[in-house]
């Protein structure tokens, strides 16, 4: 039988006997994602659909001047609150999301065709507020819009004269892309699955065998030492090909459970989703196992190599973290990055586009090539001496 | 037959192995004995092809190891001084592990196995996971793997390391009837009694030197000591390290 399948077969066959390993490889690592995923869209849903169903509940000083606004207001779902006699302490310890005050000469002004002032009083540094504020800020202007226009009637003017330009919103936005532009983190998730599933192995394979010291008879055997990688690599690919399908599956059920559409967004992870991602995903799955297993070559022990590994595991969140903040336009060279294209490609599938199979292409083949180049340094540390010995 | 001649390896400043040539012949077992850090397992691992000497010829049944190191090493068994195993396998699975890599049929893995597995008499451990395995089990199995693909020369590095008086004795049974099948076998010990009685060459190795290379007989008399122990001191020029 060949030398890399004895030993891979092996590999695999040790790893699944270890709870560890398959409890970081096929359920937390993999679970992870979809988990914390479906954690952000209950929170985002739950409090978006709140904020529209409740009535305002806010305090009102001075609401005697100026019934006919109150009621109005409250026609709008405005439910005033009895006053409070510090507004601004009110809001600033969060008592109160805002509060409206009226002048006790709101009513002199209104009845001498003035502008009639009324407060607003906030604290917008307090993220939570923002709806309720701008919520009575639009149930304001639309008063003041309407008896405005009521006041021109009355001396024979056409409203139209007070609104020389009117604007019209034509948000070019699908619900998918708002979705995506909200999930920009997902990818992120997908390469974990794949990096948590290998990792245990990765640091098990190399850095463990030689402080087990079982490398140096390993290496006794007459059988050439790339043979040796490639069969751990091997089962290192095939132990984070299935946390990254679990993965996949895992966010597939979110997609189905989540009542995304209550936000007007539409969540596309479905089974094409899914097969676009994991053939997208396919030379990261093998550049991260010859990663690890370079990084655990390296260390001294497996506690370093854990170490280190958790370390590399933060650089695959950089693209995801700088596309999420930085506005950067998506362009086509960032599909021959690996990592980068991964991101850019799911990003764009999340948000309903396609992917070209030009772009799926050029990430699968710039991936691979890379991956090769990864494994051939490892190759030639595994070659090194000093590798097998243990002291 | 392993045949080494005039070997060196330096780490740094450290001169492990500083000229080292001797001659283990089939049929006989030969003993390397030294003091810790003369350079024994630097020795057996250039033998074995983990590292590659800075000068000097290994060569295994006329095979050079610096030729093709894959021939030399079909052509051992070997112990190293690191004999871990795989904890979450059976012994039975460790040694098949190894027959696999050396490439023997499954009928000739099964028969050579069980044939191991009877010498050693582990009959009793053979399908337990080797986790939890007490030294002398571990010995055993590392042996076993190591000679499960009938290899014409034996290479154990201390291999009595941690064992108990009854296990050492049948180790040293078993070294013997690998010695009358006709084997090479080449040990490394720091225990003169061990080498003593069991080998027919001694090669005696002090600070990365070969300083005697004789039959205990004349090892014996080279010295002029009645006593090996003392023919051993005399020959490394103190006593460091030899105590049994
Ligand atoms: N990989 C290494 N790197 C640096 N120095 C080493 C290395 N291997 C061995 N040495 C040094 O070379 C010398 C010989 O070591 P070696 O392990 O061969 O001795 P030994 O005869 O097997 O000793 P022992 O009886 O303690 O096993 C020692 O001084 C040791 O510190
Ligand atoms: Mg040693």
């Amino acid at each position: 039988m060949n030398t890399m399948l004895i030993v891979f077969l092996k590999e695999v066959r040790e790893n699944l006997r270890d709870r560890r390993t398959l409890g970081s490889a096929l359920l937390f690592g993999p679970l992870i994602g979809p988990f914390i995923f479906a954690l952000m869209m209950n929170t985002v849903i739950t409090r978006e659909l709140n904020k529209a169903d409740q009535p305002l509940r806010i305090p009102v000083i001075g609401a005697q001047y100026a019934p006919n606004l109150i009621d109005a207001l409250k026609q709008e779902g405005l439910i005033p609150r009895p006053p409070v006699a510090n507004p601004e302490a009110a809001v600033r310890d969060q008592d109160a999301d805002v509060v409206l005050r009226i002048p006790s000469d709101f009513d002199k002004s209104w009845r001498k065709g003035e502008a009639s002032q009324v407060e607003m009083i906030y604290d917008s540094s307090q993220r939570e507020t923002g709806g309720s504020i701008d919520r009575l800020r639009h149930m304001l202007e639309t008063y003041s819009r309407r008896q405005g226009a009521m006041r021109l009637v009355a001396r024979g003017l056409s409203p139209t004269m007070m609104a020389p330009v009117s604007v019209d919103d034509r948000d070019q936005s699908t619900p998918q892309s708002r979705a995506g532009q909200l999930f920009s983190i997902l990818p992120y998730f997908f390469v974990l699955a794949v990096f948590m599933g290998g990792m245990y192995l990765a640091i098990d394979l190399t850095a463990g065998e030689r402080e087990r010291q079982s490398l140096e008879p390993l290496f006794a055997n007459p059988v050439p030492r790339w043979k040796v990688l490639l069969g751990k690599l091997g089962a290192i690919c095939v132990f984070s090909l299935a946390s990254l399908t679990i993965s996949v599956v895992g966010f597939g059920v979110c997609g189905r459970i989540i009542p995304a559409e209550k936000l007007g967004m539409t969540l596309n992870l479905g089974p094409a989703f899914a097969l676009q991602v994991v053939l997208i995903m396919l030379p990261l799955v093998i550049l991260l196992a010859s990663l690890q297993t370079l990084v655990a070559a390296f260390a001294k022990s497996y506690r370093e190599a854990q170490t280190y590994l958790s370390l590399l595991m933060m650089v695959p969140a950089l693209p995801s973290v700088l596309l999420s903040v930085l506005p950067i336009k998506v362009a086509p060279w960032m599909f021959t990055v690996p990592l980068l294209g991964q991101q850019v490609g799911i990003t764009q599938l999340l948000r309903g586009g396609e992917l070209t199979s030009m772009q799926i292409s050029t990430c699968v083949t710039c991936g691979l090539v890379v991956a090769v180049l990864a494994t051939l340094v490892t190759a030639a540390v595994y070659r090194s001496e000093r590798l097998a010995i243990s002291a | 037959m392993i045949e080494v001649r005039d070997l060196y390896k330096h780490f740094g400043d450290v001169k492990a192995v500083d000229g080292v040539s001797f001659v283990a012949r089939d049929g006989e077992i030969t003993g390397l004995l030294g003091p810790n850090g003369a350079g024994k397992t630097t020795t057996l691992r250039m033998l074995y092809t983990l590292m590659n000497p800075d000068r000097g010829q290994v060569l295994v049944d006329g095979i050079d190891a610096a030729r093709d190191a894959q021939a030399v090493r079909r052509q051992l068994g070997v112990l190293p001084d690191a004999r871990g195993l795989y904890k979450r396998l059976t012994a039975r699975e460790n040694i098949e592990y190894f027959a696999r890599l050396q490439g023997m049929e499954h009928a000739l893995i099964q028969a050579r196995r069980e044939q191991l597995i009877k010498a050693l008499e582990m009959e009793d451990i053979a399908d337990r996971r080797t986790e939890g395995f007490s030294q002398g089990q571990r010995v055993k199995t590392a042996i076993a793997r190591a000679l499960v693909h009938d290899p014409k020369n034996v290479i154990l590095d201390e291999p009595t390391n941690g064992l108990d008086v009854m296990a050492t004795r049948s180790l040293r049974q078993f070294m013997r009837r690998l010695k009358g099948e006709g084997r090479c076998v080449l040990f490394s010990s720091h225990i003169m009694q061990e080498v003593a009685a069991l080998c027919d060459r001694i090669v005696v190795i002090a600070h990365g030197r070969v300083v005697a290379d004789e039959t205990p007989d004349a090892l014996r008399a080279q010295t002029g000591q009645l006593n090996l122990e003392d023919a051993f001191v005399k020959i490394i020029g103190s006593d460091e390290g030899l105590a049994a």
